[in-house]
């Protein structure tokens, strides 16, 4: 037996993946803004999933003795419609309440396609260098090169407008960061002695790409994901406000904003209550992400 | 030699084509420009030199990392350049190595178990408990507690992170262990506990050590011949006491020189060479030695010198010291 077993320190401290989350959710909750925003979060998730028992009414129903009421705070407004109706009697708070769900769907949506197809490209693009990552990065740029959302408009007016497709847009659109991201992160793990460690040992292409150096990058892509999770959301709303995304009469927050232009002066409420909406969970889905990065940064780490 | 040689390489050479400017030619970088060895099982080549002479190409050229510019490799007999993949497959698990950072050469994501058990799952179709057992054997072997199976390599020190390389490299039963600084990112008191278990095991599995250092104290520890290289050749080679106690290459000595002693009486007669390590892209004519050596005369500048036997040791010098 060699020597030098008796003085060796063994740490105890607990592993798996409970003792990860715990050490993740003490960096995040020193963000009081990021516990926050995750709180409306989660907050928003419960309301898109129990939309059924939670809203007074169906979004899609017209009570046609109650066009354009207000809030109920206001002279002319009452309980049953909470936030007033809209310019055909639909209650503003249901169709808010089921417009979560369509907010919440485009992000995933959205975030998983542009995850997925923007990982494997910078993980080949970074792993197989030469040609191929020239390739696919000129094709990144020049998607950069457009604004964002007139590349998605365009897409949208090629596929046609509905919902399924501008979130194809959208996806395609955000995927460039995903490449570039994870390129760079492969290309410095790329570098380091594990990975021609696992190459000596016989470890094979595949697995080196997704096994042993995929998972080490993931960091900069959670971040990523969370913030580009409000982009989408935004660019949907852009979208339908432009009458390019979701159709009326769903109703999806930015569809919601532009079926209520016309009525900006006459009644706040069917433009504002909209617009705050989206205000809010984005900037609550931003503050989560940046306490997401700060928690997942190892430069800001202290051991 | 009595035994025959496990790895036999021949006029080893590795260039790279490397850009110099953004749109600029390119230019050729010799790395390696013809390295002659031989690795016998149980014995240990130790090679020396500054950094940029071509040490960690050797390493990369002999683990297959990267394939020769130019040369034969051959491995248990087999050319490594002509093999079928297969082939080069088998071979590829015969020699291993273990790098100098023990921080970098270890995946974070990846517990030492599955580290450990990753070159079985790829090579061999053993069965998910044997794996674990022989990589809790291989645990037991290199001393380290088979409960640490399910730590994380963050939460091991250098010392024992290097165990872990140890034994991830052992795990295919290698015969040649390519050994790149394993000792010069820990402390003194680790490093002989290191030194000690490569010795150790170098006794009980019989393996080859390609010995790759910059730490002539360490190399006289373990080496059994030595080659210093200077600028991606081979300049002597000799057996450890033959090389340490008469150098016969001007280089040898000056990096013999340099070496700290601790003895107080000794009288130190320090060699400071002058000048600095030419560029490998554009080396000096002649011998690559001849601008910093003291003892250069016109013919060291106009061809390299052939290795030739001057007493105990091999030496590529026109001009060797007695």
């Amino acid at each position: 037996m060699p020597d030098g077993v008796a003085q060796q320190v063994i740490d105890f401290r607990p592993v798996g993946r409970m003792a990860l989350m715990r050490e993740f959710w003490a960096y995040f909750s020193e963000n009081r803004g990021a516990v926050m925003g995750l709180c409306f979060f989660v907050a928003i998730i419960i309301i898109a999933l129990f939309a059924d028992f939670i809203a007074p009414h169906l979004p899609n129903e017209q009570y046609r003795e109650a066009f354009l009421r207000p809030p109920f705070w206001q002279d002319g407004g009452s309980l049953e419609f909470p936030l007033g109706t809209d310019a055909v009697g639909r209650d503003m708070l249901s169709r808010l309440i089921y417009g979560a769900r369509f907010s919440l769907f485009i992000g995933c949506v959205v975030v998983s396609i542009a995850l997925v197809v923007g990982v494997v490209l910078g993980l080949v693009a970074g792993f197989f260098r030469g040609r191929i990552d020239t390739a696919i990065m000129r094709l990144m740029d020049i998607i950069l090169a457009f604004p964002s959302l007139l590349l998605a408009l365009v897409l949208v007016a090629i596929l046609g407008p509905s919902l399924i497709n501008a979130m194809i847009a959208i996806a395609i659109v955000q995927q460039p960061h995903y490449v570039r991201l994870t390129r760079a992160a492969v290309m410095g793990e790329m570098s380091k002695d594990y990975v021609t460690a696992a190459r000596v040992i016989g470890v094979r292409r595949l697995r080196l790409m997704f096994v042993t150096i995929l998972p080490n990058c993931m960091a900069p892509l959670i971040v990523q994901a969370a913030l580009s999770f409000s982009t989408a959301i935004l660019d949907a709303a852009a979208l339908g406000f432009l009458g390019m995304g979701a159709q009326p009469p769903t109703p999806e927050w930015g569809t919601m904003l532009a079926e209520a232009r016309e009525f900006i002066l006459r009644a706040w409420w069917v433009v504002t209550l909209p617009g705050c909406a989206i205000l809010l969970t984005v900037l609550a889905i931003n503050l989560m992400g940046d306490g997401l990065r700060d928690a997942l940064d190892p430069k800001l780490k202290r051991s | 030699m009595s035994q025959e040689a496990i790895l036999q390489a021949r006029d080893l050479k590795r260039f790279y084509r490397v850009r110099r400017a953004a749109f600029g030619p390119k230019a050729v970088l010799k790395a390696l420009n013809g390295a002659t060895f031989d690795l016998v099982n149980g014995r240990t080549l130790a090679v020396v030199g500054e950094s940029g002479c071509g040490k960690s190409t050797l390493a990369r050229l002999v683990t297959m990392i990267e394939t020769p510019t130019d040369g034969t490799l051959r491995i248990c007999g087999n050319d490594i350049v002509g093999s079928s993949r297969a082939t080069r497959r088998s071979l590829k698990s015969k020699v291993q190595i273990v790098f100098q950072d023990p921080y970098g050469s270890l995946n974070p994501r990846q517990k030492i178990g599955h580290a450990l058990e990753e070159p079985l799952l790829v090579n061999t179709t053993m069965s998910k408990q044997e794996r674990r057992r022989s990589a809790k054997e291989m645990m037991d072997f290199v001393g380290l507690r088979p409960e640490q199976y399910d730590r994380y390599p963050h939460m091991f020190s250098g010392g024992q992170r290097q165990r872990i390389a140890i034994a991830r490299a052992l795990m295919l039963r290698p015969e040649i262990l390519v050994l790149d600084e394993p000792v010069s990112a820990l402390d003194v008191s680790i490093q002989a506990q290191i030194l000690n278990l490569l010795t150790d095991l170098q006794e009980q599995l019989n393996l080859a050590y390609l010995f790759i250092s910059h730490d002539l104290s360490v190399v006289k520890h373990i080496a059994d011949e030595v080659m210093v290289m200077y600028l991606g050749v081979p300049i002597e080679m000799g057996s450890r006491q033959a090389i340490f106690e008469q150098p016969h290459h001007p280089y040898t000595e000056a990096l013999l020189s340099a070496t700290p002693m601790a003895d107080p009486f000794r009288v130190k007669k320090r060699i400071v060479l002058h000048g600095e390590l030419p560029s490998p892209i554009d080396p000096p004519p002649g011998c690559s030695f001849n601008p910093r050596c003291p003892r250069a005369t016109d013919i060291c500048r106009q061809d390299f010198p052939e290795m030739r036997q001057v007493g105990k040791t091999m030496v590529a010098c026109y001009h060797p010291l007695d």
